[in-house]
């Protein structure tokens, strides 16, 4: 076989597909940030305790319930969800305002409560959950031997992403939020309920956070520190994407996940910072970032 | 960011002229160099460190009005050079102390350039991103010994001196560095260049009016205050002989927020107050079976709804009202 | 005369009175530092305070007059936190001794502490050869088990067994260098060859991406240089991803019974390992071990064995001595040999390694396991002289260099 700037092709291909894993993680999980940005103005900084919220229910519906994998799927990221919707018509409402760092500084403070608190109780080694029977073993593609579960891992996050941009860009209730965010007044003149909308919309981004720690939960195993390690990637992909760009956070999302398995074949030691250096240079060039708009 | 305007926002403004106020300083002073006395002169130099921190922060989102959230690269980042220059070159520790802080000028000003661009949130999230790029840096570069940290690190002998072994002469050592920074920070504030700084923060598009380049005036406040947090930084590695990943990350970014929210943001006072509290807080609760970050983040979410002026400025309020 | 010779009787008595009265405030206290809510919880953590005050409890409480108290602390596996609650703890809280400290970066930066000040350091926990060669102290004592063990036990074992070619993943800090480090050395001596490595951040939750560099390389064996966690966490992993199906074996160079059991007996069976303590060895480890049970609700691991082992010898050397002194501890600790259910004829060299025995294990096929913790097989055994470096060639500078 042909070996690639002295790297055998296995190895580039099998980085690239888990680059794309990796990357399908980080564009579910921008859409949620980015969903939060552009209609709320508020930096969800405990969008990585959602995401393990969302790992956590899944194991404790099926600890105590016995709740499967697929039923999970659906059940906590509604629970997450719900919490979401709880903090913001409590706490966050209160902010709007005020200076939006306030908001930022709020779900800070939650973000360490939510890990503080699991971290207590549960440890940090990682509660174990089983990958579902329908999706054991895997595929031998020739150059890697790829696991089912990630493979659907791709598939899913694809399609709740692009779900997500269609309902957004292209339905009329899109239309209204993407309406409610650039006059609020004018929009809730019109009749519409403006308020429930933004709960409405902050729960579904945290949802969309949960969904995540679902999927993630088989194979990152559950514990209460797997939000922290991703919540800053994510965050430098909505930058770079920019901050309201629905379609900026998936293709960034996905993209960078790429460049980090590029990477990480050619030079290692440099897959941890490439995403942020990309996102300074981008900064320097374009500050509004790729799909962003200047506000 | 938009801090209260109705509070003064300098040390309590003296009902009789200067000399109570010089009054309050000679008091504070006499208490800080008997207390190693009193308390353990290690936890003491840790809050002297953090209050410095704190106070270096305060200076660009109290009176700049930017919130960085990458204060740790500045902080973790020039104990990791003050840790090297000494151990491995050899430096004495004022040496030392002067190299890291170099650093974090040096890194203020690339970080600055790349976020001055932006203002609010966008700023935030961007020095955020590039502090954890330092950390990443970190984690992987030789010198810095990634998760082992640069342990072992001499304190050396002050001007090739005074042995800063002995806790007392450390401390005091300490103690100056403390007041030296906290008085070029008073000197700053209280100066036309901070006034400059108080108008950007208040009205930015007005301060361009008049003429004022604010991006320089901005850049200026990111480079002093990355220094002193350099310095806070460099004073800690000595202190404890150690550099390590945990001042590079984000959590400590969050922790000086918190430090600096807690007392007062735009108040002199108040980040020293701040650090005080938390350091002494952690301290207290590392020994029970409490978690530590479930009560910070409680104290930021109580903080951020109820408690925006912190200790110092609520205080400053109820004071200020009563002398009317 | 009379009123001279008494006061002089009164005075002689006193003197020898305040003489017994050597152990410092009256109290002797125990720090046991580890890691009690994070990846080497459950292999040290609480236990180790168990084990320490099993020892304590064999000696009713009181030793050489004074009281005996074990304290804990979390060091989070943090070099800075473990370094500044050591010093807190012997400036302020007076402490005697500190034992246990997994992680070999937190174990370094207190043996400087325990060094400086003067303090007896008795570590079960971590594995870096340095804590006994270049960053040795007098009053430190390396007790259960440290890398070149691991080494000469596993790496020998499947070096021997023809798997010449070797990739490391490493954890990225001192005890994963040290691993690393070790086992290659045992690797080429035996004319083996290593084909790469790579670190990872310690504490990681994704190792995809190094198992497939790992199966990139086309070694024979893939080395996990690291613990805990990381470890099965990897193993499970390379399940995921058909390594051993692809014909590569694994090699966790240093496994725990915690590991074999959060891993299970189907994912584990036939997994080598070096071990300095199974429960399930005589019938003294097996008495020692249902107590242990009865108070934490799992079979110890040789960490927090060795903690009791390492506490008990201590508090005997304190009784001998008369006193807490460090120096004069160590003394007594290195002239006495060490008997009890972890080790025979225990031997405490000068730069404080302890010698004994090592094992060889084998995890057991579920079929052979008649119940939970019923794990290894013991192949063989590694006697203390094979297992452990000579101090001599350790570069321990307490240690005269060999004659040549």
């Amino acid at each position: 076989m042909f070996e690639l700037l002295g790297v055998a092709p296995q190895v580039l291909f099998g980085q690239l597909l888990l680059g794309l894993i990796n990357g399908s993680f980080y564009a579910l999980l921008s859409l949620g940030l980015a969903v939060i940005f552009g209609m709320l103005n508020v930096i969800n900084f405990a969008h990585g305790a959602q995401y393990m919220l969302g790992a956590f229910a899944a194991w404790m519906l099926m600890q105590w319930a016995g709740v499967n994998y697929w039923l999970a799927l659906f059940l906590a990221p509604t629970v997450v969800g719900l919490v979401g919707v709880v903090l913001e018509k409590t706490l966050l409402s209160r902010l709007y305002k005020l200076d939006h760092l306030y908001g930022l500084l709020l779900t800070f403070g939650l973000a360490l409560m939510l890990e503080g608190g699991f971290r207590h109780q549960f440890g940090v080694s990682g509660m174990p959950y089983p990958i579902p029977d329908a999706l054991k073993g895997g595929q031998n593609l020739g150059f890697m031997f790829m696991p089912n579960y990630r493979g659907w891992v791709v598939v899913a996050s694809l399609t709740v992403c692009l779900g997500t941009w269609y309902a957004i860009e292209r339905t009329q209730l899109g239309a209204y939020l993407r309406a409610a965010t650039e006059n609020p007044v004018l929009v809730q003149a019109f009749g519409i309920n403006v308020p429930i909308m933004i709960t409405a919309t902050y729960g579904f981004g945290v949802a969309l956070a949960g969904l995540a720690g679902v999927l993630a939960a088989p194979i990152y195993q559950v514990n209460p520190l797997m939000g922290s390690n991703l919540i800053i990637i994510v965050f430098a992909v909505v930058v770079i994407g920019g901050m309201g760009s629905i379609l900026g956070a998936i293709v960034t999302g996905l993209g960078l996940g790429l460049l980090e398995g590029l990477t990480k074949v050619f030079y290692p030691e440099a897959s941890n910072i490439v995403i942020f250096v990309v996102m300074a240079i981008v900064l320097l060039i374009k500050p509004a970032g790729l799909f962003g708009r200047e506000r | 960011m938009a801090v209260n305007t109705d509070v003064a926002d300098v040390v309590v403004r003296p009902a009789t002229g200067l000399s109570n106020r010089n009054l309050w300083f000679a008091l504070g002073l006499l208490l800080a160099v008997a207390a190693p006395f009193q308390f353990y002169p290690v936890f003491l130099m840790k809050v002297l460190c953090f209050a410095l921190f704190a106070c270096a922060f305060n200076l660009l989102i109290g009176f700049a009005g930017l919130l960085s959230f990458g204060h740790a690269a500045f902080f973790g980042g020039s104990a990791y050079v003050t840790a090297h220059a000494a151990k491995v070159w050899g430096l004495t520790p004022e040496l030392a102390i002067l190299a890291g802080m170099l650093f974090a000028a040096v890194l203020g000003l690339l970080f600055g350039a790349i976020a001055i661009r932006r203002q609010g949130i966008y700023f935030a999230m961007i020095t955020l991103a590039l502090s954890q790029m330092v950390f990443f840096m970190a984690l992987q570069m030789k010198f810095t010994g990634g998760e082992d940290g640069i342990q072992a690190v001499p304190r050396g002998h002050l001007f090739g001196l005074i042995d800063l072994a002995d806790p007392l002469a450390m401390y005091y050592t300490v103690l100056a560095i403390f007041v030296g920074g906290f008085a070029l920070i008073w000197r700053t504030v209280h100066s036309p260049f901070g006034q400059v700084l108080k108008a950007i923060r208040e009205n930015e598009p007005r301060a361009v009016s008049l003429g004022y380049r604010t991006e320089r005036y901005k850049l200026l406040a990111f480079v002093l205050s990355a220094t002193l947090a350099g310095l806070a930084g460099s004073t800690k590695a000595l202190v404890f002989q150690l550099a390590s990943l945990t001042d590079v990350t984000w959590q400590m970014s969050g922790e000086v927020v918190l430090m600096t929210l807690l007392g007062g943001m735009g108040t002199l006072l108040g980040p020293v107050v701040g650090a005080a509290l938390v350091v002494t807080l952690q301290n207290y609760l590392a020994a029970t079976n409490l978690p530590v970050t479930v009560v910070i983040g409680a104290i930021f979410v109580v903080c951020v709804l109820l408690f925006r002026r912190g200790i110092v400025g609520e205080a400053q309020r109820v004071l200020g009202k009563a002398a009317r | 005369m009379r009123t001279l010779l008494l006061t002089g009787a009164a005075f002689a008595a006193l003197v020898s009175g305040s003489a017994s009265a050597q152990v410092s405030d009256n109290v002797i206290k125990i720090g046991v530092l580890n890691d009690r809510s994070g990846i080497y919880a459950d292999i040290a953590g609480e236990g180790s305070a168990v084990a320490a005050r099993m020892a304590v409890e064999e000696f009713g409480g009181k030793v050489a007059g004074a009281t005996v108290e074990v304290i804990t602390g979390d060091h989070q596996n943090k070099a800075d936190i473990a370094a500044n609650l050591a010093r807190q703890w012997i400036d302020t809280d007076k402490v005697d001794v500190i034992a246990d400290v997994p992680n070999s970066a937190a174990a370094l930066a207190v043996q400087g502490i325990t060094k400086d000040k003067k303090r007896i350091f008795l570590m079960s926990g971590p594995g870096s050869t340095d804590l006994t060669g270049k960053s040795c102290s007098p009053t430190g004592f390396h007790w259960t088990y440290d890398n070149h063990a691991m080494a000469a036990g596993t790496g020998r074992a499947l070096v021997e067994q023809g798997k010449k070619s070797w990739y490391f993943i490493t954890a990225d800090y001192a005890f994963g260098h040290s691993l690393e480090a070790e086992t290659t050395a045992m690797v080429k001596q035996l004319n083996g060859t290593v084909k790469g490595a790579v670190r990872h951040p310690l504490g990681t939750a994704d190792f995809s991406s190094y198992l497939l560099q790992a199966q990139g390389s086309g070694a024979q064996v893939i080395g996990l240089a690291n613990a805990g966690g990381d470890t099965t966490n990897a193993v499970k992993q390379a399940a995921e991803f058909g390594i051993t199906q692809g014909g590569q074996d694994l090699a966790g160079l240093l496994l725990f019974i915690n590991d074999v059991h959060a891993l299970g007996l189907s994912t584990a069976q036939g997994l080598l390992l070096t071990t300095g303590f199974y429960w399930d060895m005589n019938d003294e480890t097996r008495a020692w071990a249902k107590k242990f049970e009865e108070k934490v609700g799992r079979k110890p691991s040789m960490i927090q064995a060795g903690v009791y082992s390492s506490v008990r010898h201590y508090l005997q050397a304190v009784q001998a001595a008369g006193t807490d002194d460090a120096e004069k501890v160590a003394a007594k600790m290195r002239a006495t040999p060490v008997n009890d259910m972890l080790m025979k004829n225990g031997k405490i060299a000068e730069n404080g390694r302890v010698f004994h025995d090592m094992y060889l294990a084998q995890v057991k096929k579920p079929a052979e396991s008649k119940g939970a913790w019923d794990y290894y097989k013991i192949v063989s055994t590694m006697p203390a002289a094979q297992a452990f470096l000579d101090p001599k060639n350790s570069g321990c500078p307490l240690v005269k260099l060999a004659q040549n």
